[in-house]
């Protein structure tokens, strides 16, 4: 029994449990797992290629078939880096989005993002002959994943000046007016296909179902960049979102220059989902699901866990690409069916273990 | 030293302070009270520079609204009311939130001395969100004692600005409150709170702030502003303070608790 006053404060420390160590542990775990998965998606398709025996031909110094060369490096491979391109983008994102909305449930696919850079996308598609002369030309590959982006930051950072007063988000707020904002993006995208002809409207419907079928080097070169500089910059916003975990006045007492993480946040958002947006349509759940599998596993420590999402989110969207094109193979199933049926359950177990928190 | 000169506030075309003057010195605790809505916290947001307002405050000598948010960081922590998260952090991590500043760097067992302090050793692993309001309010705390763990730093003192801290708090755990920044004002560091228990403030605090509509009515030591007739005009009602209080019960001194 002692006073309140002389408290002895110098004990020997209890046991903490340090999930950092853990969450390091896990990035190696996951970029074994993504080279795991890489290399099983290229061996497996439609066209019953074996890249392991396109392998052995070519250490060997054997010819190999044109028709395999064709399958693995113009076919498989340029996918598969896709692939790992999107999902990261599409967890990193989901990530960040997650962290500056401090809420969970917050992804670019569910609250108008995504339909903001289609909008982008579809506008550069229908509309490229009416642009001034030179300006498709100067942007050239990068036109359409460039105008994603631009829609996909104007949605953001009205998202973002709509559900945020005074520091704090809305969570009621923020999704109603994703929805109002996703529905608006969604009317001008379908007044645009109205105006489209034929050959817009066909690559309008493959690109809107969500896919990484339409998977070219040059497709992946102009995403690439974009993707890998937005995912290259996130982790330089973990102390910044760590800090805005606890409110946007206890980060800037804290030092942390707030307006700079939120600023640098929303465009690194808007950029890498505008890119993916651009290169594969919508595809949802990812950015819903990787985050949230990996705060219940390792916490959420940003430094951690925008590493983690870029990996995970990677192997899952290779695995269901795979899914996606072996399962009804010759044909394909569209791969938004798989990550909902995937990602779908899970988005509801959040909503239910949250039902006492949320505002709505 | 802290001083706040003709600090003004409105929200939209509604003033919430008005030229109001205010000056707190380190070793000691500067408490701010008054009724629901009189612009206590507001004060106190001005004074961290959470909201713009006019007027001018400078902390040890230098204009607040000039120094970078990492400087200030390393010179002054502050608690908010109240802090929900949204994500399953655990304590521990909540706590080592605080030694982001960077000046005391990640010494990981400061988090847990820290912890101790406030009284929740023996959390660290537990869910900051399965905790209870009062118990989520310490750690807290303990994330922003180990912002400033030294109240002074190379001969500079430092600043805790605590919002309503015990509001929350069973008795045991005001007084261990109050202690801590007792012992912190103590040490030369500079401690300013928002308080509505006005036995708590008589007891712990030098000097009071007291204030009605977004201005002070009074300041002075606590024997001076609580004064009958200061109370009344501040609170719009009789108070009397003749009867037994808290503070003539239970003496801090009095009390004793568990190390645990």
């Amino acid at each position: 029994m002692t006073t309140v006053a002389d408290i002895d404060i110098s004990v020997a420390p209890p046991v903490v449990i340090d999930r950092s160590q853990k969450a390091r542990r896990l990035m190696g775990v996951l970029c074994v797992g993504l080279i795991l998965m890489g290399a099983f998606s290229l061996t497996q398709g439609a066209a019953g290629t074996s890249a392991l025996r396109v392998l052995g031909q070519m250490i060997n110094g054997q010819d190999v078939a044109l028709r395999d060369q064709v399958v693995l490096f113009d076919i498989r491979l340029p996918r598969l880096m896709m692939g790992i391109l999107v999902g990261g983008s599409l967890a990193v994102t989901g990530a960040l989005m997650q962290g500056l909305f401090r809420n969970p449930l917050a992804d670019p696919g569910l609250v108008g993002v995504s339909a903001g850079a289609g909008l982008g996308a579809i506008s550069a598609i229908v509309l490229v002959g009416a642009l001034p002369l030179g300006v498709a030309e100067f942007f050239g590959y990068y036109l359409v994943p460039f105008a994603a982006f631009f829609g996909g930051w104007i949605s953001t950072y009205v998202l973002y000046r709509v559900a945020t007063r005074r520091g704090q988000t809305s969570v009621a707020t923020m999704l109603l007016a994703g929805i109002a904002l996703g529905a608006l993006a969604a009317a001008v995208s379908g007044v645009l296909i109205y105006q489209a002809d034929d050959t817009q409207l066909r690559d309008l419907t493959f690109w809107g179902m969500g896919s990484l079928a339409g998977a070219t080097w040059t497709k992946v070169f102009s995403a690439a960049p974009i993707i890998l500089l937005a995912l290259a910059g996130a982790p330089f916003l973990a102390k910044g979102l760590n800090g805005l975990a606890l409110g946007e006045a206890a980060a800037g007492h804290m030092g942390i220059n707030v307006q700079r993480v939120k600023n640098l946040t929303v465009v690194s958002v808007a950029a890498a989902t505008g890119a993916a947006v651009a290169v594969s349509g919508g595809i949802g759940f990812i950015g819903i699901v990787v985050p949230h599998l990996l705060r219940l596993a390792v916490g959420p420590d940003h430094r951690y866990l925008l590493p983690n999402a870029a990996l995970l989110g990677g192997i899952l969207l290779v695995g269901a690409d795979m899914i996606s094109r072996t399962i009804i193979a010759p044909a394909e199933l569209p791969i938004g069916i798989i990550t909902a049926v995937l990602g779908a359950p899970v988005f509801l177990w959040i909503l239910l273990q949250r039902r006492s928190v949320v505002d709505m | 030293m802290l001083k706040a000169e003709e600090i003004s506030v409105t929200f939209g075309k509604k003033p919430v302070l008005s030229g109001v003057e205010f000056q707190a010195v380190p070793g000691q605790i500067t408490s701010i009270v008054g009724h629901n809505g009189s612009g206590k916290t507001t004060l106190l947001r001005a004074l961290t520079g959470d909201i713009s307002f006019e007027g001018r405050v400078f902390l040890n000598d230098e204009n607040i609204t000039k120094k970078p948010a990492w400087e200030l960081a390393s010179l002054r922590a502050v608690l908010p009311q109240a802090t929900p998260l949204a994500f399953p952090f655990t304590v521990i991590e909540v706590v080592r939130l605080g030694l982001m500043a960077g000046v005391n760097a990640e010494n990981a067992n400061l988090a847990v001395r820290a912890l101790k302090q406030v009284g929740l050793l023996g959390y660290e692993n537990r869910f900051y969100q399965e905790l209870s309001g009062g118990e989520q309010q310490r750690v807290q705390l303990a994330r922003v004692l180990c912002q400033v763990w030294e109240p002074v730093l190379d001969g500079v003192p430092r600043w805790l600005f605590l919002d309503e801290p015990v509001a929350s708090l069973d008795i045991l755990h005001q007084l261990m409150v109050m202690q801590i920044a007792k012992s912190f004002a103590s040490k030369g560091g500079g401690v300013i709170m928002v308080m509505h228990d006005l036995n708590l403030t008589a007891q712990f605090s030098d000097r009071v702030y007291m204030m009605k509509s977004g201005t002070v009515v009074g300041a002075g030591s606590p024997e001076e502003v609580f004064t009958d007739s200061q109370l009344s005009l501040a609170y719009s009602c009789q108070i009397d303070r003749s009867g037994p209080s808290v503070s003539t019960i239970l003496h801090p001194a009095h009390i004793v608790v568990n190390a645990m």
